[in-house]
């Protein structure tokens, strides 16, 4: 505790796993095309649940043993998509939602981040721990728990209440993917720039931010999503008031009109794919490792 | 200078090293145990029957001996534990298998990397319509089933939602965490390489000789901690058995919900109770499995 700024460089970077490495050359027995045509078959098995939902989504009268519609139609989503729908009111709600989810998140989460990733210090293992928790315990537990002090403060049923709530189990995520970005950061980079005569800002802007911008993306895009899929938390503070996506779907689930449900499905679902293949176009294979790790 | 303000220097900056430390962890530690802390704090008093929003000063453990002697409580622990198991064993050995193809996938690995990885983003409660409109009596594969002659009708098709087994619930979590295990497993044997493989090869090692004794302990401690998450996460899920699962018994986080929502203020303790089960339960899972994952990477450790 007594070294200034004693980075916690190699020992941090040891477990973190390597950028994709060299290209692995293709070799008899092995890469052949039986194994990437298994790949693509293991990929579209993974699609199968989607199919009836789209099928569903673009039917008329989509009844058993229907597989193919018999009749194709928009009914559905023009009704999802029509101006001023519960879909559009509730789309917006969610990204408002999971916006302010994700900068407050990001306040709180990079200074945190800077220091776990960066420094050794007492108890840092137990800080680990307690940003874990949140992220592990199920957040029905936390929504009937914390419920009651919502209650009395009067913020169920509004959206401050339930960004509150997402902060719970988003913030500690955030925080954990910011630490591992810090703790790949070269602090090194930055004592040269500051020796080089840099001021402490013009490191920040010059250094620093280059380096654990695109981490810290991935670190917000996950956030985003965090809040982007609660369900119970928004149900049980947002009690029926706070209309996101989630809510939604189930209420649709719950009406009956499978073709609806399923474009309301679609609906939801899409955005949040498209969210990580353009993330993944820009930041490589770094969100699908750390978004596993989502409820 | 004098070894004296030296030392002297050094503390400041130690002491000012120490301010940072705290004044960067301070705003998230604060608000995390601000909102996560209520939250548990208040389930624990509340399951005691005390707390500052409740009429009683005298602790007493009535809510949970009420649910130890509730068969619907025992059940639901059995049910809930059933789910967690199956379903994590499961993903992670579909996922490792998964893992293995696409290792051996060397052609377009990026476009396969990804679209295996589609899942990922998809929220739960989408996963469980899903699992619905393809597992349900009158589901897409009960269509096909049907369209081939194999069914009389919807009737005829088995329940695999709203069952007994809680089949549904368990293909939606196998199906969204054999895909996190797989890509754990598979960042695992990308950053190992392929030196040691080749070794064994040749040295004479059949493929699996190479599988059991090479590429497996490799991958090993990824996989065991990925499937520890996913116990833990499909162990508290509650959106899934609500959509999937049946009335008789529930999961334990749908029961506490069930619970909380009940008219009779009476069960208001209980939800509290079976929360705070279910918080323990994860926690001790989580804690102890990461201590056996450990152990079984470091087997002359035992």
């Amino acid at each position: 505790m007594t070294a200034p700024a004693a980075p916690a460089a190699p020992a941090a970077r040891a477990g973190t796993p390597h950028p994709a490495g060299p290209p692995i050359p293709v070799r008899p027995g092995r890469g052949g095309w039986g194994w990437t045509l298994a790949a693509w078959a293991l990929g579209a098995a993974l699609l199968l649940p989607f199919v009836p939902l789209v099928l569903a989504s673009v039917a008329d009268g989509y009844f058993h043993p229907q597989v193919l519609p018999e009749r194709l139609s928009l009914r559905a989503w023009s009704l999802v998509l029509a101006p001023g729908s519960a879909s559009w009111a509730a789309l917006g709600d969610t990204i408002l939602v999971a916006v302010l989810v994700t900068v407050v998140s990001l306040l709180l989460a990079v200074p945190a981040g800077r220091v776990l990733g960066t420094r050794r210090f007492r108890g840092r293992r137990a800080v680990e721990v307690v940003l874990l928790l949140p992220v592990l315990v199920p957040t029905i537990a936390v929504a009937i728990g914390i419920h009651v002090v919502f209650l009395r403060l009067g913020l169920d049923g509004g959206r401050t209440g339930v960004v509150l709530v997402h902060l719970i189990p988003a913030t500690p995520y955030v925080a954990l993917l910011s630490a591992g970005v810090f703790a790949n950061l070269d602090v090194e980079l930055e004592s040269q720039a500051r020796s080089l005569g840099a001021r402490w800002w013009q490191v920040l802007w010059h250094v620093t931010t280059p380096l654990v911008a695109p981490g810290l993306m991935v670190a917000a895009l996950l956030g985003f999503l965090v809040s982007w899929g609660q369900y119970a938390l928004t149900l049980v503070i947002g009690g029926g008031q706070v209309v996101t996506l989630p809510i939604l779907l189930f209420a649709a689930a719950s009406g009956g009109d499978l073709s609806v449900t399923a474009a309301t499905a679609l609906f939801h679902g899409l955005p949040a794919v498209a969210l990580l293949v353009v993330a993944s176009r820009v930041l490589g294979a770094a969100p699908n490792l750390a978004l596993g790790a989502t409820r | 200078m004098s070894p004296t303000a030296r030392f002297a220097r050094t503390r400041r900056f130690a002491r000012r090293d120490d301010v940072r430390i705290v004044a960067g962890l301070a705003p998230l530690l604060l608000s995390v145990t601000a909102l996560f802390g209520t939250a548990v704090g208040l389930a624990v008093l509340r399951s005691l029957g005390v707390g500052p929003f409740t009429a009683s000063d005298d602790p007493t453990l009535a809510a949970y001996r009420r649910l130890l002697a509730d068969p619907e409580f025992l059940s639901s622990v059995g049910l809930t534990t059933h789910v967690a198991a199956t379903s994590t064993v499961l993903a992670a050995v579909l996922g490792t298998a998964s893992a293995l193809v696409l290792h051996r996938a060397v052609r377009a690995r990026r476009s396969v990397t990804a679209l295996f990885g589609l899942n990922l983003p998809i929220p739960h409660i989408i996963g469980a319509v899903a699992i619905l409109a393809l597992l349900g009596q009158s589901g897409l594969i009960s269509r096909v089933a049907t369209r081939a002659g194999l069914l009389e009708g919807p009737a005829a098709f088995p329940a695999l939602v709203f069952d007994r087994w809680a089949v549904g619930i368990i293909v939606q979590y196998v199906w969204k965490e054999l895909v996190f295990i797989g890509i754990v497993a598979l960042a695992m044997l990308r950053s190992a390489g392929d030196d040691l493989d080749e070794a064994a090869r040749t040295l004479g090692a059949s493929g699996w000789q190479r599988l059991r004794h090479v590429t497996l302990p490799l991958i090993l401690p990824g996989v065991l901690a990925a499937a520890v998450i996913a116990f833990a996460f499909s162990f508290g899920t509650f959106e899934v058995p609500l959509l999937l699962g049946g009335s008789y018994p529930a999961v334990l986080p749908v029961l506490a919900h069930r619970r909380f929502t009940d008219v009779d203020l009476a069960a208001r303790p209980e939800a509290m109770a079976i929360g705070v089960v279910i918080t323990v339960l994860v926690v001790l899972i989580v804690a102890v499995g990461a201590a056996l994952a450990r152990r079984a990477v470091r087997p002359d450790a035992t």
